[in-house]
């Protein structure tokens, strides 16, 4: 009972992580109408930034503050840069565009950071266990990146759905030509929701790289994930890749919880531990494979016009 | 038509010949140079290159010149690395190899061209039984053998029962095999995780604190470890349940891993001090050469690497051709290892001894590895039955 | 289609030309890994070729085609290593598994579109690449050396690199052939006109999705053999040739090449593969290269190196 309650967190602050770095994918997919590959070099550039600002700062959270400032800016760089190019373009010079971006990313970071990784370390009021329940122990940390996802997760919303720059965000999405027609700078703001997409996977890529090392290449596997949920909760959808992010978090980590045990009644040890992991990473795309033959809009799409 | 142009000049590029040079002595070098691992590999080559300075850069007479080509980690790349080095260099010996399944996955070309080969590092069972070859020569170690020695070790310590979690590829099932072949206690669980993409271990850690062993055994080289020793420490292990590991601390991961690995034992066949000339030159040469780092034993390993292939070349007096004389050469182990003299199964692995090796801090605050105790002498690995090869 | 003197003709007859003498040279310079290198190339540019088929005439951007590569693959080194050598048992398996493979695969696709289809396709890639994973008897992702080249018992030895490269060569010219005669067929103008315009076609009465399956099953099936070759190529399968990114580099060689034409595909893959192979010779950081280079493409060079001569042909 208390694995489970401790499996079930676990399979939480995953799955919010990858809320963290599937917003920013779904807002650029959606209103932007960007196919950014891309998205996981920010992601690791956000933890670069980080172990490189705490520990030139020497304090954990003026180098996050900072990183999550870097990463916002290469964001817009990028877009003003690279992508603003591409936008009305076939979605398949998006993925041959951005898949370059990402072999440019991964040799300019080892160029600079060197081949080995980085470690960004916890500053000790955050390495200690907390009894949230009597007798189930849970890192404060990963608690902080539940409690941060979803502080972030409440202001994205409340940005998106209650105030004058989220609303010309979604007007922009619904029709451009009248966004510009009416005098709003649509380019500048192509510009901050792209910022703000960057900002928001360079944020998820540093809230990991504590309990996961800083490295060359960790944005590719993450990468792929992300779009699974974007396709599940429907692209330009915050809400679904919120709901979508959880459920994929969940089978996943649950998943490679209680499988093995379970394929261990019917197949040998061996088996079984070699099975395991490959089915639970598989229920994930069976489940988008799913959601795209019944409902390809996704399970909870963003309201058409 | 300037593309054509181009075009056509890239591919007379690439069909360009290497020179052809019977005087040197080309060494192919097989590892891993980018990624997260590439630490790994750059010990890896810097022991190499100290080995060649203290050899001159010569052997038997001739100079040497050595390739590296980097296996991105992966088994397909490696193969195909192999197989360049093999038939566009035409090197005289191939040495390296980190992971087990690169390893295997490049044994084919390896064994089909009659190339002598020595593994640095990886020790999958399969080539210490039944795919041994008489070209192929390991300084390092058959991955059972480490684990084993944990198991001793655990026994020794009168640790009750455990719970098992490594990589799954073949290194990592048979480093949980071979602590299952000495371990005494019961085994509480045996988890593998995804390699080398699984870098969350929430899962495998709450169900090793739910079963209720009284201790956690790990295998993770490179990065996993870091992260490995992260994850255990942030969930408040280390108090339940003790870790003990096999290749997952080493001089290249404790300036990562930090304070984290305080207190954690591990087996090795060779520690940075042990006490033999040859070593302590290795390693004070190491630090003066690179400064501010200190060799692995993957270095240790690459180092005597080079000083095996110098015993065969200096056996024929530089005359490669004479490939049965080198072997023959080769299989006395009749060099100076770091870790002290160590004899040749019949499967060309190791017999040599495994020690217990320690994180401590100094007063300098300063971390290192030392050893501690000696496991076992002259342990043997348990496939050599398995081999062919008398 | 008549052919006239024009630089894409000309470049084309020029690789031709050169991939049939390559085995020549070879021989004559002593330079074996030019050898190995261009079966691979060639090997390469039959999967890219069968993914332009549908990407770059049919309009469906396939994010998944490597997974025909492990399925033809698999299917040699599954039966090799349970011991049932003969390529004649071997090879129809695997291009029975591909078909299968790609007719399940495309009759749940095939009703989603752009960007849905794309998503779809690089799950059930990576669905295959996680099954391939699993199979511990097959090594799981350390993969499975296959000790024996597949026996034609006697008609062709494929052990000997000379042969197999022109194996690997004749498939390649009998998969543009094939190609050709589909896209200048009834069926190809059939697909082609249902990537311009598809509520017309339908509107004239051609049933869209059963017109573009029967082309995705062919595809499948001819990556299909590119997988076997590539198995035999490099006497190893591991599921890493299904993983995303390999798919990624086959959607990058048919756009290099140029999509929708005959030859881009061979260009395509012998640029990428060779560009790779001596950048990485010449620089560690050649991906900084690369990288940029692909996004110059995209940004400037629209329909590819082919489409850049047929610019040039035109004058």
């Amino acid at each position: 009972m208390l694995l489970v309650v401790e499996q079930f967190l676990n399979g939480l602050q995953f799955g919010l992580l990858l809320f963290l770095l599937a917003a920013g994918l779904t807002l650029v997919f959606g209103i932007m109408d960007l196919v950014n590959l891309a998205h996981g070099s920010l992601y690791m550039m956000g933890a670069y930034f980080a172990a490189t600002f705490v520990a030139w700062s020497g304090n954990f959270v003026i180098g996050v503050v900072l990183a999550l400032g870097a990463t916002l800016l290469l964001g817009i760089v990028l877009e003003v840069v690279a992508l603003r190019h591409l936008y009305g373009r076939d979605h398949l010079d998006h993925v041959l565009a951005t898949f370059g971006l990402i072999l440019f990313f991964n040799d300019a970071v080892r160029l600079i950071w060197g081949p080995a990784g980085l470690a960004l370390p916890l500053p000790a009021w955050l390495t200690v266990p907390v009894q949230i329940v009597p007798g189930v122990f849970y890192p404060a940390y990963r608690l902080a990146i539940i409690v941060v996802a979803l502080a972030v997760a409440l202001m994205l919303y409340l940005v998106v759905m209650r105030t004058r720059i989220g609303m010309l965000i979604r007007a922009g999405a619904s029709n451009r030509e009248m966004i510009g027609a009416l005098g709003i700078n649509i380019k500048l703001l192509y510009t901050l929701v792209f910022g703000l997409g960057a900002a928001l996977a360079g944020l998820a890529g540093m809230m990991q790289a504590p309990i996961l090392t800083v490295q060359i290449g960790m944005g590719e596997n993450i990468l792929i994930l992300a779009f699974v949920i974007i396709v599940i909760g429907g692209i330009g959808s915050i809400r679904g890749a919120f709901l979508a992010a959880i459920l994929v978090g969940m089978i996943d980590t649950l998943g490679r919880a209680f499988l093995p045990d379970l394929l261990r009644k019917v197949l040998s040890s061996a088996a079984a531990s070699t099975a395991a992991p490959a089915l639970s990473s598989m229920l994930i795309y069976l489940l988008m494979a799913i959601v795209l033959v019944v409902r390809p809009e996704g399970l909870f799409p963003a309201s058409r016009r | 038509m300037k593309t054509a142009y181009w075009l056509a000049g890239v591919t007379a590029l690439a069909l360009a010949q290497p020179a052809a040079a019977g005087d040197t002595i080309k060494i192919g070098f097989v590892s891993t140079f980018s990624g997260p691992t590439a630490v790994i590999g750059n010990d890896m080559r810097n022991s190499f290159e100290l080995a060649l300075d203290h050899l001159g850069h010569k052997m038997g007479g001739k100079p040497v010149e050595v390739i590296y080509e980097d296996d991105t980690f992966k088994p397909d790349v490696g193969k195909q690395k192999t197989e360049k080095l093999i038939l566009s260099d035409k090197v005289d010996f191939i040495a390296g190899y980190i992971w087990s399944n690169v390893l295997l996955a490049s044994l084919k070309p390896i064994v089909d061209s009659k190339t002598i080969m020595v593994d640095a590092n990886a020790g999958p069972s399969q080539l210490a039984g039944e795919l041994c070859s008489p070209y192929v020569f390991s300084t390092s170690w058959q991955n059972d053998q480490t684990p084993a020695a944990m198991g001793l070790y655990m026994n020794q310590k009168g640790v009750k029962s455990v719970f098992l979690i490594g990589p799954n590829y073949a290194a990592g099932k048979d480093m949980l095999t071979g602590v299952k072949s000495t371990f005494k206690g019961e085994i509480k669980g045996e988890e593998y995780t995804v390699w080398p993409t699984q870098l969350d271990f929430s899962a495998e850690l709450s169900k090793a604190r739910a079963s209720g062993a009284a201790s956690i055994f790990v295998f993770y080289p490179g990065a996993a470890g870091v992260q490995f020793l992260n994850q255990y420490s942030q969930a408040g292990l280390k108090a339940q349940m003790p870790l003990y590991t096999a290749f997952t601390i080493d001089e290249t991961t404790l300036p990562l891993q930090k304070d984290n690995a305080i207190g954690v034992p591990g087996a090795q066949e060779w520690v940075n001090d042990l006490p033999n000339e040859q070593n302590k030159k290795f390693v004070a040469d190491y630090r003066k050469k690179y400064p501010g780092m200190r060799p692995s034993f993957y270095g240790a390993q690459s180092y005597d690497a080079a000083q095996l292939i110098n015993s065969a070349v200096v056996a024929v007096k530089g005359d490669t051709s004479k490939k049965d004389e080198m072997k023959a050469a080769m299989e006395k182990a009749d060099f100076k290892s770091v870790r002290g003299a160590f004899k040749y199964g019949n499967n060309h692995i190791p017999i040599q001894n495994f020690y217990l090796q320690d994180v401590v801090k100094d007063a300098a605050g300063q971390l290192s590895l030392k050893t501690v105790a000696t496991i076992v002498k002259d342990d043997q690995d348990r496939f050599h039955d398995k081999c062919p090869m008398k | 289609m008549t052919a006239s003197l024009n630089a894409r003709n000309a470049v084309a007859a020029l690789v031709a030309v050169l991939l049939l003498l390559l085995p020549l040279y070879s021989e004559l310079s002593g330079n074996i890994f030019v050898l190995t290198l261009f079966t691979r190339i060639v090997i390469f540019a039959l999967a890219a070729a069968s993914l332009n088929l549908i990407m770059g005439y049919g309009g469906m951007m396939s994010f998944g085609h490597a997974a025909y590569l492990g399925i033809g693959g698999y299917a040699v080194g599954i039966l090799a290593f349970e011991g049932v050598g003969s390529g004649f048992i071997q090879w129809p398996v695997a291009l029975a598994a591909s078909a299968l493979f790609a007719l399940v695969i495309g009759a749940l696709s095939l009703r989603t579109r752009g960007v849905y289809f794309i998503m779809i396709t690089l799950a059930f890639a990576q669905m295959a690449y996680y099954v391939a994973s699993g199979l511990a008897r097959y090594g799981g992702d350390d993969g499975l050396t296959i000790y024996k080249r597949s026996d034609f018992a006697g008609l062709i030895n494929l052990s000997s690199r000379v042969q197999f490269y022109y194996l690997c060569l004749f498939c390649l010219a009998g998969g543009i052939y094939l190609i050709w005669r589909i896209v200048n067929s009834r069926f190809g103008l059939v697909v082609q006109g249902l990537r311009s315009n598809e509520a017309r076609m339908q509107a004239i009465g051609f049933p869209a999705t059963r017109y573009r399956l029967v082309c995705f099953v062919i595809s499948g099936t001819m990556c299909g053999l590119a997988g076997a070759l590539l198995a035999n190529n490099t006497d190893f399968v591991s599921p890493a040739i299904m993983y995303w990114t390999r798919s990624g580099d086959l959607m990058v060689m048919v756009i290099l090449g140029g999509m929708g034409s005959l030859f881009g595909p061979v260009i395509g893959a012998i640029v990428y593969l060779v560009l790779e192979e001596f950048l990485s010779q010449l620089t560690e950081y050649w991906a900084m290269i690369m990288g940029p280079l692909l996004l110059l493409i995209v940004l400037f060079g629209r329909g590819g190196i082919m489409g850049l001569l047929g610019r040039f042909g035109r004058g």
